[in-house]
């Protein structure tokens, strides 16, 4: 029986690694080989990430930059908004916490469509990468918002607040002193989820996004529409170099507030 | 530390929805005192309380007075109350030391005024050397240490407690109790304790008011709750209290119950009498009042408590001590003496000369 069981997860881990580390090996092979035509044959090269750094260096900083431009918005939104919601007894908080999973269940074609029909005639506003980081911001809040609600709620924030208040502390110092450092574990959590998604984001971005205002998933669909196929694999290697270690900083952080919290 | 008086004037409390969890009532707590509020689950205890510390507003028309103060538009960051509660409400993100300090930080006092300070409570609850520990190393019965350093290192004006014991082990919450008990008698600080435990509050309180479905039903010194409970539910809820119907009022002030007769002048003419189980006493043939036979014994350890048939479906709960040993059927006598037996609603108890005869 336990046999069959480790023949079974075995199987399923390597079913697992066929489809989602196989696939970025190669590409990331596929980056680094004179031509993937020939094979490995062929020899290493580090010229084609040289080619897509010439290229497409402005993308990547735009990404890292609106990823986090976002990440301080849902932040400075989603705090406040999830506190709101914790608070609120209303009916309507319930119908607002649904809402605010909206922009994730409608196709970001349609979100950005509706940016578009609202605010582009807007000149300046439409071209600058701002407009961009409002489809963001929008896309990902949601994910910001859950996890801090959830915290939140787990934490007995109230009981928390009512005895930082008998002790003197108005509501700025309750919510900035006992409130925030209480949800940092959902805040990381949100965190890695607006980061991640934002520099991934494709759909809403392609179609706001200007000549001027490539991010990097826009610019490696262009890459690999136009140019080689080493050109793009390239690509992928650079997005993984940047956004990996962005993640893996994230979740420690998460780790270590979590270690620091729970007994 | 110099303490307030404190007033309440016609507080009630309606929730939304139309559940009145406390009606108009009045109270006063003098400077220095300790007021225990006791009584069943439900009936109010928190709701004053939080209507003291600012909480929760009483209805239209009530007020809350510290001193001369009228304080009832006062949110509770204005009223200079520290308050203690059951699940300690310990702040998980800073340590022992910063818990404890967090509101004099608040006041923006000195550096060297915090560090005092600091000291001085923790030497008071006994926690010296625990500054840099965090929350969650802490035993329950430290966390609640902390959470009463954290209260008083403030210098409030009143110190409230809701239900501050009940999350402890029996031990623990004995041990706790004196220490809060001596505390408070040290600070000379006003304080009001919310509990459900009668140990507790004969243990803490100047006085007790008991409370019942959003009313006090009395409030008086511990002695006097307990030997002269003015209703039923008083005499009731604290401790335990025999009923024994009265058949008749014979001449010389005796009344005739089932299994004998009682001396009881003061009851002349009442219904029923009540006493405590460990007021009867068990008594020789010559000596006994009433008569009648073991029905169960119940072994205590420091005590025993027998329930006695009198016959009539009449039955006595006795305490008594725990080595003799009594079997289901023993025959038994039973003395019932005057200063033990009262009538709460007919405010019938034992005169003064009574009570010192016992003595
Ligand atoms: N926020 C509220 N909304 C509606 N009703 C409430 C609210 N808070 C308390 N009540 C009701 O008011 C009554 C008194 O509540 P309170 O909390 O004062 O009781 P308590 O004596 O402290 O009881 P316990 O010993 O269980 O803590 C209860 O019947 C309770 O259901
Ligand atoms: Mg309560």
């Amino acid at each position: 029986m336990n046999r069959l069981r480790f023949y079974l997860q075995l199987g399923f881990t390597l079913w697992v690694c066929l489809f989602m580390i196989v696939p970025v090996i190669m590409s990331v092979m596929a980056g680094l080989t004179t031509n993937y035509f020939v094979g490995l044959e062929s020899g290493l090269t580090l010229r084609w990430v040289q080619e897509v750094w010439a290229l497409y260096a402005d993308t990547i900083w735009l990404s890292i930059r609106l990823a986090l431009a976002c990440l301080c918005f849902t932040v400075l939104l989603g705090v406040p908004a999830a506190y709101g919601l914790l608070r609120s007894k209303r009916r309507w908080a319930n119908a607002m916490e649904e809402a605010l999973l909206l922009p994730v269940a409608i196709p970001g074609l349609a979100t950005a469509l509706a940016l578009l029909l609202a605010y582009g005639h807007m000149r300046g506003f439409r071209e600058s990468w701002l407009f961009i980081l409002i489809g963001h911001v929008l896309f990902t809040l949601p994910f910001m918002i859950r996890p801090v609600l959830a915290v939140m709620r787990g934490a007995r924030l109230a009981e928390l607040e009512e005895a930082a208040a008998s002790l003197g502390a108005g509501f700025r110092q309750r919510f900035l002193g006992v409130v925030v450092p209480n949800c940092v574990g959902g805040i990381l959590a949100g965190a890695l989820m607006v980061v991640t998604l934002s520099i991934g984001e494709f759909n809403i971005t392609w179609m706001l996004h200007t000549p001027l205002n490539k991010t990097l998933p826009v610019g490696l669909a262009d890459s690999y529409a136009s140019m080689r196929l080493e050109i793009g694999s390239a690509y992928t290697l650079l997005f993984l170099a940047m956004t990996l270690p962005l993640l893996v900083v994230i979740q420690w952080a998460g780790r270590v507030a979590n270690r620091s919290r729970t007994p | 530390m110099t303490s307030t008086s404190l007033t309440l004037e016609g507080c009630g409390r309606t929730f939304p929805g139309g559940q009145v969890a406390l009606h108009p009532l009045d109270l006063t707590v003098a400077a220095g005192e300790t007021l225990v509020l006791l009584g069943p689950s439900g009936c109010g205890k928190t709701t004053t309380l939080r209507i003291i510390s600012g909480l929760e507003s009483p209805d239209a028309g009530g007020r809350v007075r510290f001193g001369e103060r009228d304080v009832t538009a006062l949110p509770i960051e204005k009223r200079d109350v520290g308050m203690v509660f059951q699940h300690y409400a310990l702040f998980p993100n800073m340590n022992v030391a910063d818990n404890i300090t967090y509101g004099l930080r608040i006041k923006g006092l000195s550096r060297d005024t915090i560090r005092q300070r600091l000291d001085e409570v923790m030497a008071m609850v006994d926690l010296q050397g625990f500054g840099a520990r965090r929350i969650h190393e802490l035993s329950g019965g430290q966390k609640q240490r902390v959470a009463l350093a954290r209260a008083i290192a403030v210098r409030p004006k009143i110190l409230l407690f809701d239900e501050p014991l009940a999350a402890l082990d029996a031990k623990l919450r004995d041990r706790l109790r004196l220490e809060i008990g001596q505390l408070l008698r040290k600070l000379g600080i006003t304080a009001v304790y919310v509990t459900h435990d009668q140990a507790e509050a004969m243990a803490l309180g100047d006085r007790i008011a008991v409370m019942q479905a959003g009313r006090i039903a009395q409030l008086a010194t511990p002695r006097e709750i307990y030997h002269r409970p003015t209703s039923i539910f008083v005499a009731d809820f604290i401790g335990a209290v025999n009923r024994l119907e009265v058949h008749a009022t014979l001449a010389d002030g005796l009344l005739r119950v089932s299994g004998g007769e009682l001396r009881a002048p003061h009851l002349a003419g009442a219904a029923a009498v009540y006493c405590r189980p460990e007021d009867i006493q068990i008594a020789a043939d010559g000596n006994a009042d009433v008569r009648g036979k073991v029905r169960q014994s119940l072994f205590l350890g420091q005590s025993q408590r027998l329930l006695v048939d009198l016959g009539d479906n009449a039955c006595l709960q006795v305490e008594t001590a725990s080595r003799r040993r009594w079997r289901t059927e023993d025959p038994i006598g039973l003395r019932l003496p005057p200063e033990a037996l009262f009538h709460p609603e007919r405010h019938a108890y034992p005169t003064k000369e009574l009570e010192a005869n016992h003595a």
